[in-house]
């Protein structure tokens, strides 16, 4: 599904990824784990199509398409959602107004007829449950005054609703309390299929309890320099990054 | 004397004549001369070359005669779903066959009314356009709601515009509300010319105790219009006082706008959005002055700039030493959508009492790319993305128009002009 083949990406003449090389199978969960600074939240944005990020080599195919020639509303409508670390206050911008401009809009470049107002309800209703998120939430503007915990539970609640191919979770379990964090992971497990896939960056091994990764990836320095399966994430829980970090730089100076 | 010599052809201006007030007229015009036309030396006008623009777009500075519309014009200029009653003029003359018959109000032309006290209210010492208004009006229109009287639906004053022989338009509005009257005002202009023309009007509202009145002014005309508005309200005891100024077109606006809170316990509120493109320039300068204790006054003036658009906005705060417990709060944002696109705003607070609870601030930027991005990231195209998140930023000022249909109507507007131009 998803093809990403020595992807080199930098931010203001500055490089941050260095060549990063991965493949995403449909029915897999992929976990990204590193260090601050490793450059996780950078190949999520990149994925996204963040502006402020320059491709600099590589490929990324999705779906047998060029991902990196796509603008990032057609990557959504494409399959591809990010939640976001930090999701964005829009004052003014009510909840239920964005979701509804945001799904039509996904639908008809799917080929599919707009919902009216009854249908999209009744889809949000139902969306709604997976995440426990209450409709009152919903009808303010998009996350103002939300709490950390709303907000990231709005994300998935997003994502249900886009019923995106590929989901990019980029901390979504950073700052969350363990029952949001039940809420949130029971959500993307709701939503898990053979025909989707995921992708989690997290610096905590904590989430992958709930969300459980068929791989296990470590950043560091802008490539992934160590995969595995979740025993791998257990490892780093223990031991932390730094033994990663010196295997790491002892060969690089070999 | 030197400035009015400057602008020696604007000076044709005050050979007009307009019917009685013979007294108000020569404090007017002494008033006027005293000031003169503003340079660009006049501090109250730096940003705003009202003078030179003038002197440039308009060859005859005789007065714009009365002309005939149709009940059918008229109709046609309603907004959709609006039931209030309506006063129509034309170039600022009241046509009193095609307007309502409003029951319980009162409403006759200024010259009948010869002992209301023009510039008792708008002191013509305060601004030279004021002053040039009161030396020459050509007619005006009293209104008069009496107390308690509560006007359910909206009055809307409906002015046709047209260059008709001379291009100056110089209307003069005297509105008094009673004791707990409660009324609200819809300004609308329709432009009919394809000539520019000046239009210099002056608004003069006299509170009660305890009345509440809304004034909302639509400000659409187009390209080929030059404006100078004096708006000028004495709040008085529990009363409260509400305008919000929508400015969308016009070559040159400047908006003066001035409450003065004469009696305790009393809220102002003034509310504007200036959305600009081409080389449309809008100055609105606002006062509110804070003379008794107990009174609020809010302010938020909102701009979207395009082009080579030009925003001024300056808005002035007195609070007097007798003021205390005043709460007085003043917010200009503004998003620039060009390199070209300017604004000039300055906040200026003048507190003499000690115990006051003041805020003010302002903020001029770009659109926030963060939040462009992250509905872009949702599938929602970039265009409509910028169009959701301006139309957001524009809401918080349409928000306070109470009246529905002339809110949509707005609104309808604001959208439009987003959804394409932008």
């Amino acid at each position: 599904m998803l093809s990403i083949k020595n992807l080199h990406a930098s931010i203001e003449g500055t490089p941050i990824l260095r060549g990063i090389n991965l493949e995403v199978k449909a029915g897999e969960v992929h976990a990204i784990m590193g260090p601050n600074g490793s450059g996780k939240s950078t190949l999520a944005s990149v994925l996204a199509g963040r502006e402020e990020y320059e491709v600099t080599e590589g490929e990324v195919i999705f779906k047998g398409i060029d991902l990196l020639e796509l603008s990032p509303e057609v990557r959504a409508r494409e399959g591809v959602f990010l939640a976001f670390q930090y999701p964005v206050e829009i004052p003014g911008v009510s909840s239920t107004n964005f979701l509804r401009t945001a799904v039509n809009q996904v639908r008809e470049y799917r080929g599919l007829d707009p919902l009216d107002a009854v249908k999209f309800l009744t889809l949000m209703k139902e969306k709604m449950k997976l995440v426990e998120i209450d409709q009152k939430l919903l009808s303010r503007s998009l996350n103002e005054g939300f709490s950390g915990g709303e907000k990231k539970r709005n994300e998935i609640f997003q994502m249900a609703m886009l019923d995106p191919t590929l989901s990019i979770l980029d901390e979504t379990d950073s700052g969350l309390d363990i029952d949001a964090l039940r809420i949130v992971s029971n959500g993307v497990n709701q939503l898990k299929s053979d025909k989707n896939a995921t992708i989690v960056v997290t610096h905590y091994q904590r989430l992958l309890d709930y969300i459980v990764p068929d791989f296990v990836h470590v950043l560091y320095n802008g490539r992934i320099v160590k995969s595995g399966t979740k025993e791998l994430a257990m490892e780093l829980e223990e031991k932390g990054y730094d033994w990663i970090k010196e295997e790491v730089d002892s060969k690089a100076t070999v | 004397m030197s400035t009015l010599i400057k602008h020696e052809i604007l000076g044709e201006m005050l050979n007009s004549t307009g019917k009685g007030f013979e007294q108000a007229r020569a404090e007017g015009k002494e008033a006027f001369e005293s000031q003169g036309f503003p340079t660009n030396k006049s501090e109250e006008y730096k940003f705003t070359a009202i003078s030179k623009k003038l002197e440039q777009s308009i060859q005859n500075f005789g007065a714009a005669e009365s002309f005939e519309v149709t009940a059918e014009d008229v109709k046609n200029n309603l907004f959709e779903g609006f039931t209030g009653d309506v006063l129509v003029f034309t170039n600022g003359h009241f046509q009193s066959s095609l307007s309502s018959e409003i029951a319980g109000i009162e409403v006759a032309l200024l010259s009948e009314k010869s002992d209301t006290p023009v510039g008792s209210i708008a002191k013509p010492a305060k601004d030279p356009f004021c002053a040039l208004n009161q030396a020459v009006f050509t007619d005006g229109i009293f209104i008069s709601v009496p107390k308690k009287a509560v006007v359910e639906k909206p009055i809307l004053l409906l002015n046709f515009n047209k260059a008709v022989n001379g291009q100056v338009i110089q209307p003069r509005v005297w509105i008094e509300a009673g004791d707990f009257a409660e009324v609200t005002f819809i300004n609308h202009t329709v432009n009919l010319s394809d000539v520019t023309y000046f239009s210099n009007k002056v608004v003069e509202v006299k509170g009660g105790v305890n009345s509440q009145i809304r004034f909302y002014k639509l400000q659409n005309e187009g390209k080929n219009v030059i404006e100078a508005n004096n708006t000028e309200t004495d709040i008085h005891k529990d009363g409260r006082f509400t305008s919000v100024t929508i400015s969308l077109s016009g070559e040159l606006v400047r908006n003066n706008l001035s409450l003065n809170i004469i009696g305790s316990n009393s809220e102002g509120n003034m509310y504007g959005l200036y959305l600009l493109n081409s080389k449309s320039h809008v100055d609105n300068h606002t006062n509110v002055d804070h003379t008794v204790p107990h009174a609020e006054s809010n302010e938020l003036y909102k701009g979207i700039l395009a082009d080579q658009s030009r925003g001024v906005f300056n808005g002035k705060i007195f609070v007097r030493q007798d003021a205390q417990k005043t709460n007085a709060f003043q917010q200009n944002n503004n998003i620039l959508l060009s390199e070209d696109a300017v604004v000039n705003t300055k906040p200026q607070l003048e507190i003499w009492a000690d115990d006051v609870k003041c805020s003010h601030g302002c903020t001029t930027g770009q659109m926030d790319e963060e939040a462009l991005f992250y509905l872009q990231a949702r599938g929602i195209a970039k265009d409509q993305a910028k169009g959701l998140l301006l139309y957001a930023f524009a809401g918080e000022v349409l928000e306070h128009i109470r009246d529905e249909s002339f809110r949509e109507y707005c609104t309808n507007l604001v959208q439009d002009r987003l959804g394409s131009k932008f």
